[in-house]
């Protein structure tokens, strides 16, 4: 295998994550799953760094990418579920009280 | 085999440690006091604070690094780290009184602040991109649920959902960023990726350009810069007033100063190509600023997007690459502390009489509390840069940088969009004087944001006359960047 094959990989997990929470209509649970897809391809792109080049902080910094990626997910979803309440929908299009 | 230790001096983390046992501390107690002493955790916060202030003025800021170069205490450090210490205590000091008549005051409202400024205590003092990252994550979580805060308001909620989409888009074109420098030159270190670049003799691969790109636009986002600025308005807006104040200070305090450590310790070989780029947002930023800010009828947006328009004139500073540039942006980035600190208290004030956040709701407030009024066209008019106010020092520094360095354009532009910007300023001030008053303003001014809000008049007044300390300070500041 060589590095541009984990390389083009990342940039497409990147490219399909950033497009999931443009073009997508419907579900914020759909958006959350693009930002993990986004953080993932990172840690590819570290992992694939730090083993070709032998050195070990890229895969360092995948454990702590990983860690705060669960973070990220605990408080996403419980701000979801704090709208959800007020809302009784998770609608990408029904989030519009605020104009901007 | 034994394992070689780095010499680990926790002294130069000092502030940190206290904070983070503070914030620790503090939410045992809240659970401990039960709904009585509650209101008493927002004050030992901001003793806390004041505690952490006194620790990073006793510190020496000598340069000396901790954590195999990981954690930098320098001047610069020292400098930023008070600043964020009193964009973090003003805007706890004024919303005492609006936490407890929300009902927002469970103790956790005071710790999840710290545990921001904790965040951004770390991206200061951040000497590699994985300190960046973490202080930079730790800073944004917990601010995404301080806008989330008032549980059962849709606004609220909503705004906290929106920043955190935002939010983490924004983070993760930042990591995406870092590995591709990372893969260029095999460390996150600034100053090994510094050490690479002049190396390289311009041979870089593009790999590099666009790692730079991606790292300056996620951390335009944290500083609502255009064109990474959709959410500000929106969450401005949606989230708590208090926590409005707060988001409006503080996140961008600890953002620029990643900024510069980012583009003036890692990248300052590459200002050919960071220089435009920040140029051309700062344009852009002052663009949106002043034409988005005339069209808004609720204050609190049009003070998001007037934050945007500060952000170009900070933004034209820092693009000069010049000493005397890096030090009008830290005389601005001071100023406007206070002054957008100050213009908050004010609305949080109003707020407590139960009117709305609306422009309109200022009509004829200078002749039921004329000295409110005062204090509010202070602040108005020094935003807009209208001498003799700190405002305009901080414009005039700016400018006078873009000048020095050859950017005559930009500083044309940027007095132009100033002279706009200066508009919806104003309007504020001709509801408050010449327009009868709709309500009766009857509302009571607590002791602390009286103090907060005439201490920020008064700064405004004696920087705006005698500037001369603040340049003092930022000048022995920005020494270690020449």
């Amino acid at each position: 295998m060589h590095l541009d094959h984990y390389l083009v990989l990342s940039a497409l997990l990147f490219t399909i994550g950033v497009f999931g929470i443009f073009l997508n209509r419907r579900n914020v649970i759909i958006i959350m799953m693009s930002i993990e897809l986004i953080l993932l391809s990172v840690n590819i792109n570290f992992v694939a760094f730090s083993s070709f080049m032998g050195n070990i902080d890229g895969q360092i910094m995948t454990f702590f990418v990983l860690t705060v990626a669960a973070a990220e997910a605990a408080i996403g979803l419980a701000i979801l579920v704090t709208f959800f309440r007020n809302r009784a929908t998770i609608d990408v299009e029904e989030i519009d009280t605020l104009k901007g | 085999m034994p394992v070689q230790m780095p010499d680990i001096n926790l002294g130069l983390m000092l502030p940190e440690i206290l904070v983070a046992l503070l914030a620790m501390a503090l939410l045992l107690l809240s659970a401990w006091y039960g709904k009585e002493g509650r209101g008493t955790i927002g004050w030992m916060s901001i003793l806390g604070i004041g505690l952490t202030a006194l620790a990073i003025m006793a510190s020496g800021g000598s340069g000396e690094t901790t954590f195999g170069g990981m954690f930098v205490d320098d001047q610069f450090s020292r400098f930023m780290k008070l600043l964020l210490c009193v964009s973090t205590a003003l805007p706890l000091l004024i919303s005492l009184n609006y936490v407890r008549e929300h009902k927002m005051d469970g103790g956790e409202y005071y710790v999840i602040t710290l545990f921001s400024m904790l965040g951004g205590m770390i991206m200061i003092s951040s000497g590699d991109f994985v300190m960046l990252y973490l202080g930079l994550e730790l800073m944004s979580l917990s601010i995404y649920v301080l806008a989330a805060f008032k549980r059962g308001d849709v606004k609220s909620s909503e705004a906290g959902l929106k920043y955190f989409i935002l939010g983490s888009l924004a983070s993760g074109i930042l990591l995406y960023g870092i590995s591709l420098i990372y893969g260029s030159f095999g460390s996150v270190s600034f100053i090994d990726v510094a050490q690479g670049i002049t190396s390289a003799h311009g041979h870089l691969s593009p790999a590099v350009g666009l790692g730079m790109v991606m790292i300056i636009g996620g951390l335009s986002f944290k500083i609502a810069a255009a064109p990474f600025h959709m959410w500000a308005p929106d969450v401005y807006e949606g989230s708590p007033t208090s926590v409005t104040a707060l988001m409006g200070v503080m996140p961008k305090v600890a953002a620029f100063a990643v900024l510069y450590r980012v583009l003036l310790i890692a990248f300052p070989g590459l200002h050919d190509q960071w220089g435009p780029l920040l140029q051309f947002m700062a344009v852009l930023s002052l663009a949106v600023g002043s034409f988005a800010a005339i069209a808004q009828t609720n204050i609190k947006r049009m003070l998001a997007y007037s934050a945007v328009g500060h952000i170009g004139f900070l933004l034209i500073g820092l693009a000069t690459g010049t000493s005397d540039g890096y030090q009008s942006v830290l005389i601005y980035l001071t100023i406007y502390i206070f002054m957008n600190t100050g213009a908050f208290a004010l609305v949080l004030i109003l707020n407590q009489d139960g009117i709305g956040d609306n422009l309109t709701d200022f009509k004829g407030l200078a002749k039921k509390r004329p000295y409110l009024a005062m204090l509010m066209a202070t602040f108005m008019f020094s935003m807009g840069g209208i001498p003799p106010l700190a405002g305009f020092i901080g414009k005039l520094y700016v400018f006078m940088a873009a000048v020095k360095a050859g950017m005559i354009t930009i500083a044309i532009v940027g007095v132009l969009f100033s002279a706009v910007s200066a508009f919806y300023y104003l309007r504020v001030v001709k509801y408050m004087y010449f327009d009868e008053a709709e309500s009766p303003f009857s509302m009571e001014v607590s002791a602390t944001s009286q103090a907060v809000v005439v201490l920020s008049g008064i700064i405004m007044l004696v920087w705006g006359v005698f500037p001369g300390s603040l340049l003092a300070w930022t000048e022995t500041t920005i020494r270690m960047f020449q």
